[in-house]
């Protein structure tokens, strides 16, 4: 679930009940974020609960009105807030060196406030796309800029999705040629991994070298 | 008749005593490492005494924290800076040494993401 219009917690909370707290590992781990962002429906919760060792989690955020000029909210007078749920979970790495967050978190433009503070920190992002609309994918590739953060792009392979090679996708996204480019389904673990991995690759291209003293 | 949606019962900002500014809250982000450090202090009850139940027995991040609370993030943020001004939190960085992000540390997540496979 990308978005919760409603404050109820039970709607909130789809997957039913959190569950048992899964305690962090008591090494002390680094802790990283990935972003993981793209269209409404086109799979982010569904990669980030494949890669998560957790039960994904959901919490709760707040816009104010004047940052979603979009949402019909006149059914609700007095409501100046809507609440996006942002759906995340983690993912050990190294025996408990590193741990490694995932957030899903919705691509539109009128998210930008709520981007700007889920993705401070973050290494990097993961763009998912649906090549039966690849421009819905613009307005997160934006955001992702604006926020300075690396990014892959996945396409989500769906089992109704016509084939379309990787090169056609990259012009018609206007990719850069060093971004990673790559294709999975968000419901199978290896590719999931795979697009991690290239993301990784990509930033750390983009550090600079240390220099030598 | 329609039944509205079910709320919790206790809202965001009576969680917070109705505040919106805590000392230490500046420093608190979604990957704040929380672990209960002491005693709960007397006098504190309600959502500081979960937060601090659920974080007794091991670390979980302020989202994390959240998530099982069902309490909104910037909520969770108060409540953690509260417990951890009076020294009933212990609140770590996400990353430890809190340097930025290197080569060294992109290096080794590209190798733990790589062990995966």
């Amino acid at each position: 679930m990308d978005f919760a219009p409603s404050s109820s917690n039970a709607a909130l909370l789809g997957d039913g009940p959190a569950g048992a707290p899964a305690y962090l590992p008591p090494t002390d781990p680094v802790l990283m974020k990935l972003m993981v962002t793209g269209p409404f429906g086109v799979g982010k919760t569904t990669l980030v609960r494949t890669l998560s060792e957790i039960p994904t989690l959901h919490t709760e955020e707040t816009m104010t009105a004047a940052s979603v000029p979009v949402d019909d909210i006149s059914r609700t007078p007095g409501k100046t807030a809507t609440t996006v749920a942002v759906d995340f979970g983690r993912l050990t790495l190294a025996d408990g060196d590193f741990v490694l967050y995932l957030f899903g978190t919705p691509g539109q433009r009128r998210f930008l406030p709520l981007w700007e503070d889920l993705a401070r920190g973050a290494l990097g992002a993961l763009v998912l796309v649906d090549t039966r609309r690849l421009a819905d994918a613009f307005d997160a590739m934006d955001l992702i800029e604006e926020a300075g953060l690396p990014y892959a792009v996945a396409v989500n392979r769906f089992p109704d999705t016509p084939p379309i090679a990787l090169d056609a996708v990259r012009a018609a996204l206007d990719l850069d040629p060093a971004t990673p480019l790559l294709e999975l389904d968000a419901r199978a673990r290896e590719g999931c991994v795979d697009a991690l991995i290239a993301l990784a690759e990509h930033v750390l291209d983009r550090l600079p070298q240390e220099s030598t003293p | 008749m329609t039944t509205p949606p079910r709320r919790r019962l206790v809202p965001a900002y009576l969680a917070t005593h109705g505040r919106t500014t805590a000392a230490g809250a500046g420093t608190l982000d979604r990957l704040s490492v929380l672990h209960a450090a002491a005693d709960l202090p007397a006098g504190l009850g309600g959502e500081h005494r979960q937060l601090w139940e659920l974080v007794r027995p091991g670390a979980l991040t302020l989202a994390e924290a959240a998530a099982h609370l069902r309490l909104p993030v910037s909520a969770t943020v108060f409540i953690a800076a509260d417990l951890a001004e009076r020294g009933a939190l212990s609140v770590r960085a996400p990353i430890p040494s809190a340097q930025p992000v290197n080569r060294d540390l992109a290096e080794r997540l590209l190798s733990g993401l790589r062990a995966l496979k």
